[in-house]
């Protein structure tokens, strides 16, 4: 007895030495230290010392000066910012004014409509592009419908150029803005407009000074989101041959092998993301407006005039045909032979090979299940590292963590292809980080900027769902005899699912329909669903890529599904 | 059951000192409450006890087993939260079970225990309903049964009764009290509701600003206070100034001004008081120790206002500047109405004696 308590004696104070010390919680969090600094802070650190050293080793700006004197370079990042400035411009008037309209509104198709309003998450961004290149592009469906129906020589108008790219955008990105301008006229009490109006304000005073101010903090957050998201934008550039744009420009680049000029552009692009995301970080920290009164009724005006009501109409079919018919036209070329849609309106014979082939076809499928091990080794990685983040943000207050909580959020705020000149940078050689593996051109690259890439969405969603759990639950499960790592296993983990499920959910099916990153970084072995997607496109098998793309949405509209139901359940709610 | 001792108990957050140098020895078995407003550190003690806090100084002893660095797991204690922090995952049997399933139970075993925790806090039937299906009654019973199904060595209650409504609350404070007659559990609990810590306690602790006023029975607490804080924090009390104007053998006479001179026991002092000619003094006297009609420490006054309750009326009597509180039990006799005169009496026992407030 006594021999076995003077040897366990020393051991166990040492270990209450160790986990009551406060410098405790630096050893359970050195794990998540160690997966961001190796594979988002060390990897950026690369591709700038890339851009900032010579053939020799030695420092110098010279790239940063070839960067500003020559043409090409400033003309894309002068196009980039413009693409930007726009599609804040032309997504906020859009998401704002039907946010408005459906929520202050009742007309024929409003619910059918506001339904349709969020169509646009639902599709893949390459699937987006390609579909209003199939719809409105210089060989699309519309174009070609007016030069038949006048016989024309040629096409009478086709999107192109930077108003496509805008317009693409404009379609994609204005459900950040309607999302939450809807937010802020559902939770807008309509007794603050009562009270203006009976101080004598008029209709005009009170959207000055009552309504444009709560709609501020909406509108910001959003421009600062739909901004960065542009900045980082490569599909509708690519599908409508963009070159001057920044993401182009570092593919250009990287494809002509001048590796030392893409680190300089994606450093420079970097600054702008990150930038961006602190300022958005610092705002959100700072909003604090918040309606006071607790029930708030939903007022929607019933449109009477019969004149106003068929403009109601008019824009509701205009709506419901505009959000419809990206998703119509990929399903309608899903159906199409590869092969037989030349200069007719619409392809002219149909098939349901395609259908078949994605899961029959060893080749077809190929890059089906290439994309479902990759996304799925990346979302393994994703909830063990997201989940274990999440709790110490939530759980523990140490230093560093307002700097822990942004370098979490930077591979989201950072463009796709950025992420890949990153990795490419640290991992084209074996090193500490990659235990001693040259990375690139193998099967792990692509895993692992998936990884990176979506660690922010699982992060936040368990973030969110271990916020709304009360602390004295897990106080509970301890009172009542459960260790730390049982009522963890037990109580934690089951109570925060749903979030857990929401986020891992979204990044699995992000990973399915990654494009931007995976392209730069893609094995001829091991080809992913969007590159396969884009690959059938360059050799115009329309067919098969747009059932790749129907396969691609109807995932997404499933996962979207799930987590509605889910937030519905727990009342927790995915964030994207 | 166990014996709780806190030796010299201070707690400091970052800045701030929660509770300062806290010395009580809690009896096996015993009902035993902190009270206090919000803010005093009585749940600072209670996590304390329970193992959540780590104490910045002293110690804490179960029995003689010095426990002050002891996990919360490891303690076996029985606890109750505010809210209540049901496990919203699982049902009203899981919920019950935890505990048991944490200890290794077979599962013969831990159903046995689980159903008669159950009809303990009459909750039988509702073990496969869910959490959220449950009313706030019955949350706050599945919570006690899931404290006391593991036999805790000691019972922690954190402001139970706060999230009930007024005659559930009344309900269940019975309840909590007869379980806690039958288990014979050694219970520590946490309140700021004097008329609950009076209804229930063996020993209360009165605290304020992290520090004791007074550790003592119900009775002790309310006719014997240590201080002006707890005379004025426990029951109603009408509280005066005075200068000490005689001391004699049995009784001091005091002035409380505009002439008004009143005579009470000299037995009746907190234990700070000393009593000399001359100095100012506090005093404090119940309001249904105030008779009404001509006797001791006679005082004339008018009615300003009635509050009649059903068992009894509360007069509030204008006596020069002064505003007294004055309660009697309702035998059916007159009442008086705004503005009638009064005669009160204040019998002489009926004085407390206390040093200023610090």
């Amino acid at each position: 007895m006594s021999q076995t308590y003077q040897t366990t004696a020393p051991k166990k104070s040492i270990w209450r030495n160790i986990t009551q010390s406060r410098y405790f919680v630096y050893l359970l969090i050195s794990p998540l230290v160690f997966v961001l600094v190796a594979y988002v802070l060390y990897p950026m650190y690369k591709t700038f010392t890339n851009s900032v050293l010579d053939d020799s080793g030695s420092l110098s700006l010279m790239n940063y000066v070839s960067f500003f004197t020559t043409e090409a370079n400033l003309e894309s990042l002068y196009n980039s910012v413009l693409i930007s400035i726009l599609s804040v411009i032309t997504c906020g008037i859009v998401g704002v004014t039907m946010a408005f309209l459906l929520n202050r509104y009742e007309f024929p198709g409003r619910r059918f409509l506001s339904v349709l309003a969020l169509v646009p998450m639902a599709l893949p961004p390459l699937i987006g592009a390609i579909s209003f290149s199939f719809l409105y592009g210089n060989s699309g469906i519309f174009p070609r419908l007016f030069q038949h129906l006048f016989s024309l020589e040629d096409v009478p108008f086709a999107l192109s150029g930077l108003t496509a790219v805008v317009i693409v955008h404009t379609f994609t990105m204005y459900p950040y803005f309607y999302l939450s301008a809807s937010a802020t006229f559902q939770g807008l009490d309509l007794s603050l407009e009562e009270a203006a109006t009976s101080l004598g304000a008029g209709r005009f005073t009170i959207w000055r000074k009552v309504i444009l101010p709560m709609l501020t903090p909406a509108m910001v957050a959003s421009s600062l989101l739909v901004f960065m998201i542009s900045m980082a934008s490569y599909t509708a550039p690519l599908m409508f041959n963009v070159e001057r744009t920044m993401t182009m420009q570092i593919v250009l680049s990287r494809t002509n092998g001048k590796l030392d000029m893409a680190a300089t552009q994606s450093t420079i692009l970097s600054i702008v993301s990150i930038a961006f995301l602190i300022l958005m970080t610092w705002y959100q920290n700072r909003r604090n407006y918040q309606s006071q009164s607790k029930g708030v009724g939903v007022h929607r005006t019933e449109v009477r005039t019969p004149l106003v009501k068929y403009l109601f109409l008019l824009f509701s079919v205009i709506g419901v045909i505009i959000l419809l018919l990206p998703i119509l036209v990929i399903a309608l070329i899903s159906f199409s032979v590869d092969g037989e849609w030349t200069t007719q309106i619409i392809p002219t014979s149909y098939t349901l090979d395609h259908y078949i082939d994605l899961f029959t076809d060893a080749k077809t499928w190929g890059p089906i299940w290439n994309s479902i091990k990759m996304s799925t080794v990346a979302v393994i990685g994703n909830i063990i590292f997201g989940v274990a983040a999440a709790y110490a943000m939530v759980r523990f207050d140490f230093k560093g963590k307002l700097f822990m909580d942004i370098l979490i959020m930077v591979p989201w705020a950072l463009p796709g292809t950025v992420v890949a000149v990153n990795l490419i940078s640290a991992f084209s050689e074996g090193n500490l980080f990659s235990f001693n593996q040259v990375l690139v051109g193998t099967f792990w690259i692509i895993p692992l900027a998936y990884f990176v890439r979506q660690l922010p969405l699982v992060f936040r969603n368990s973030q969110a769902s271990l916020i709304q759990m009360d602390e004295s639950i897990e106080e509970a499960a301890k009172s009542l005899g459960a260790t730390w790592w049982y009522s963890f296993r037990r109580v934690v983990i089951p109570v925060i699912m749903p979030g857990i499920l929401a986020g891992t959910l979204l990044a699995f099916v992000q990973g399915l329909t990654e494009f931007v990153a995976s392209i730069l970084i893609y094995t001829p072995s091991n080809v992913p669903l969007s590159v396969g997607i884009w690959n059938k496109m360059y050799s115009f098998e329309f067919g098969t890529a747009s059932a790749y793309g129907m396969l691609q949405t109807v995932l997404i509209i499933i996962v979207l599904f799930i987590n509605e139901k889910i937030k519905g359940d727990s009342g927790a709610t995915p964030t994207m | 059951m166990k014996s709780v001792k806190l030796e010299n108990i201070t707690k400091k957050f970052a800045n701030t000192t929660a509770i300062e140098d806290i010395n009580v020895h809690i009896k096996n078995g015993e009902f035993f409450t902190f009270l206090g407003p919000s803010g005093c550190g009585k749940t600072t003690t209670l996590r304390v006890i329970a193992g959540f806090y780590l104490p910045s100084s002293g110690k804490v002893f179960f029995d003689h087993e010095e426990v002050t660095a002891m996990k919360p797991n490891k303690r076996n204690i029985g606890m109750v939260f505010q809210n209540y922090a049901l496990f919203p995952h699982m049902t009203v049997f899981e919920n019950i079970a935890f505990g048991l399933q944490v200890r290794k139970f077979s599962r013969k075993k831990i159903k046995e225990k689980v159903e008669r925790a159950q009809e303990f806090v009459r909750l039988e039937g509702l073990e496969n309903r869910k959490i959220t299906e449950l009313s706030g009654g019955q949350q706050q019973r599945v919570a006690l049964a899931r404290a006391i199904v593991i036999e805790p060595d000691i019972l922690l209650l954190d402001e139970p009764l706060s999230n009930l409504d007024a005659k559930l609350r009344e309900e269940t404070r019975i309840e909590i009290k007869r379980l806690q007659v039958e288990l014979g559990i050694t219970t520590v609990y946490v309140t700021h509701d004097q008329d609950e810590a009076m209804a229930m306690s063996d020993r209360i602790m009165v605290m304020k600003d992290g520090q004791v006023q007074q550790i003592g029975t119900p009775q002790e607490i309310y006719n014997q206070p240590a201080n002006y804080f707890v005379a004025s924090f426990i029951g109603e009390s009408n509280t005066f100034r005075a200068t000490i104007q005689e001391v004699r053998d049995e009784t001091v006479v005091v002035d409380i001004g505009e002439g008004v001179i009143l005579e009470g026991l000299r037995k009746n002092h907190s234990p700070d008081v000393t009593f000399t000619e001359g100095e100012s003094i506090q005093l404090s006297i119940r309001p249904e120790i105030i008779e009404i009609g001509k006797d001791e420490n006679a005082l004339e006054g008018t009615v300003i206002l009635t509050e009649f309750s059903g068992v009894s009326m509360k007069y509030i009597v204008k006596v020069g500047d002064y505003e007294l509180h004055v309660m009697t039990i309702n035998t059916g006799s007159n009442i008086l109405n705004r503005g009638d005169s009064i005669t009160l009496s204040i019998p002489k026992n009926g004085i407390y004696f206390m040093n200023e407030m610090g």
